[in-house]
């Protein structure tokens, strides 16, 4: 998604806006703000919206950094959510355990889904990764042990290192955290590594990237993997966190949910995925009276954000930072 | 033997639905170059206004085969005209998203509308009945189903391939910039090829209603799957798409007689497939 009026950070940082004391400053706040919301606000919505939010940025990875329209993530999401919910419920795994293989399991399918979707490129791709994750949708709908229709209910929460049980409402928001905080700090690492740089030359401009000796294959398909298990991870913590799983993770409508957090927020930049995700989950939440309209509105916000909003929210602020700086 | 040749008769229906709106996003795509999620909605829109039209307008099937793709077609004209058109300086990946949203609209107000729950739309009367095969039982209207679409593709194929209208259609998708600078009122043949692939599928629509039930989700796991017939078929040939759509419908069909758990997902299999041996698609070019 070249010349897309993605805002790259970096002239802010020529111009002084950003400086890396502001930065700390900045990512200091929004840690403090984080782990003092659940008191302010309700800790179901709020682990609703970091899974959400963890989703997003891992989605942003290939999206934004990337140039790689994944239509299927929602694949990853749901079938981490399963084998966690599985392994927590049936084999009586330890939380964390649970966890680590549903990523895992995500991971794996990124690493088969990816190597095979990168062998075409632009709408292609997407129509690939939407393709097989409709095929990961079949097949949730017939094994039995995701419950088809009725999907996984009751799954336990289990204990934090063994030692704190999850139950409370704010172990297991302190829980989501870390959880997210640990995600977001992979993903923050990615895009500011030489990696990260790699990527977004072959979103800017695929052939040079290939002429300049970089393998592009290999770096589109460690990216995805890397977005395919962090958005196993967000599942796998949402499955836990709502104590079940259903179809409704593993469906398309997902899979598009999180193209309009990450392009509402603000696609290629850091904060803009979580922005958009908290949008998005709030309007559903306080929306959900609306019945079948939720669509429709989501639809409606899909549509004005494509034609009239492409930068995102983050991304409209950073160019206002730009015409006014501080 | 009677269940083996009934399941290959949903199977080249289905194909034949396959052929029709991939020959539909084909076109689209050519010369638009936006990849249409709403496709399959528009289908669903097509068989909703067909029925519709004959419990509250008492119009018949005949010529709601008609006017229903002609008010999807209307309704695709618009679109382009208001919305897609702003979009073609940009990465056609936002076509794409554009066209998910209008999908997430139409499908949330037919929702709204008219539930979850299917409706019947009755077979014409003259196409009641079947004859018996003495292998197996063939319905008429499913056989007029499978001729009509084939008959379609087939014209679609001849106007694009061999008259002046189609060559310039195909100018167009090569070069649509030298194509104006001949004279050639290209924005206006953009609008016109939307409009007539979005009939396409209203079309198929109105064709499938007597067979499926008509519900507001017909059209979506539908669009998916002719996704994957895309990118097994390549879109570069209108012949292609028509031979891959209605082959994978056989092999669902035959594999919903032989396999049938693997029915829903034989045809991801096979794009899965096609990727490795020939990732350009059976019948593409790789650009």
């Amino acid at each position: 998604m070249s010349g897309t009026g993605i805002h790259e950070p970096r002239t802010l940082i020529r111009m002084g806006v950003i400086t890396p004391r502001r930065k700390a400053i900045f990512f200091a706040v929004m840690a403090g703000l984080g782990a003092l919301a659940p008191f302010a606000v309700y800790p179901v919505f709020l682990m609703n919206v970091l899974c959400m939010a963890l989703f997003a940025s891992a989605f942003n990875l290939l999206l934004g950094y990337t140039g790689l329209l994944s239509f299927g993530h929602a694949a990853f999401l749901g079938s981490a959510g399963y084998v966690t919910g599985h392994a927590l419920k049936v084999w009586g795994w330890p939380t964390e355990a649970g966890i680590l293989l549903g990523t895992l399991v995500a991971t794996v399918l990124g690493l088969v889904i990816g190597g095979l979707a990168i062998r075409r490129s632009g709408i292609y791709f997407a129509m690939i990764t939407l393709g097989f994750a409709q095929m990961i949708y079949f097949v949730a709908v017939q094994l039995p042990f995701t419950g088809g229709e009725d999907g996984l209910q009751g799954i336990p929460r289990g204990k934090a290192l063994g030692l704190f049980p999850l139950e409370g409402r704010y172990a297991m928001y302190y829980f989501v955290y870390v959880v997210f905080l640990l995600g977001f700090y992979v993903i923050y690492r990615t895009i500011h590594s030489p990696f990260g740089h790699v990527l977004r030359s072959i979103r800017e401009n695929e052939p040079r990237a290939l002429s300049l000796g970089y393998d592009v294959d290999r770096y589109k398909l460690v990216a995805f993997v890397i977005s395919a298990g962090l958005a196993g991870l967000a599942g796998a913590t949402k499955a836990v966190v709502l104590q079940f799983e259903t179809l409704t993770d593993v469906h398309w409508h997902k899979s598009g949910e999180v193209v309009l957090m990450t392009l509402l927020g603000g696609m290629g930049t850091v904060m803009g995925p979580s922005a958009g995700a908290l949008i998005v989950v709030a309007m559903e939440n306080y929306l959900s009276g609306f019945g079948d309209w939720v669509t429709v509105i989501i639809g409606c916000v899909f549509v004005v954000g494509v034609l009239a909003f492409r930068r995102g929210f983050v991304g409209e602020a950073a160019r206002l930072l730009k015409s006014f700086p501080i | 033997m009677q269940a083996l040749f009934g399941q290959l008769l949903v199977g080249l229906i289905n194909g034949s639905f396959y052929a029709l709106l991939s020959l539909g996003l084909s076109i689209i795509f050519g010369l638009v170059n936006v990849v249409n999620f709403a496709h399959g909605a528009l289908y669903m829109t097509g068989a909703f206004f067909a029925w519709i039209g004959l419990s509250s307008l008492g119009i018949g099937y005949w010529p709601a085969l008609l006017l229903s793709p002609l008010a999807v077609g209307v309704l695709g004209v618009v679109v382009e005209r208001t919305m897609l058109r702003r979009l073609y300086q940009l990465d056609n990946l936002y076509g794409l998203l554009l066209t998910f949203g209008l999908t997430l609209i139409i499908e949330g107000l037919f929702h709204h509308q008219y539930g979850n729950s299917g409706n019947s739309f009755p077979v014409p009367e003259a196409l009641q009945g079947g004859s018996n095969l003495g292998f197996m039982y063939l319905p008429k209207y499913r056989a007029w189903v499978v001729l009509v679409s084939l008959l379609v593709c087939f014209a679609s194929w001849f106007v694009i391939e061999r008259t002046k209208l189609g060559a310039y259609l195909r100018a167009g998708t090569e070069n649509p910039r030298l194509l104006q600078a001949f004279g050639v009122n290209v924005p206006l043949m953009m609008t016109l090829t939307f409009g007539f692939g979005v009939a396409l599928a209203g079309f198929a629509g109105v064709m499938a209603a007597p067979i499926y039930q008509v519900s507001p989700s017909m059209g979506s796991s539908l669009i998916i799957v002719v996704f994957a017939v895309v990118v097994i078929g390549g879109m570069g040939s209108i012949f292609g798409s028509i031979v891959t759509g209605v082959g994978l419908g056989l092999v669902e069909g035959l594999t919903k007689y032989l396999y049938p758990p693997a029915a829903a997902t034989v045809v991801f299999a096979i794009m899965a497939v096609v990727l490795l041996l020939r990732p350009a698609g059976l019948f593409g070019r790789e650009k």
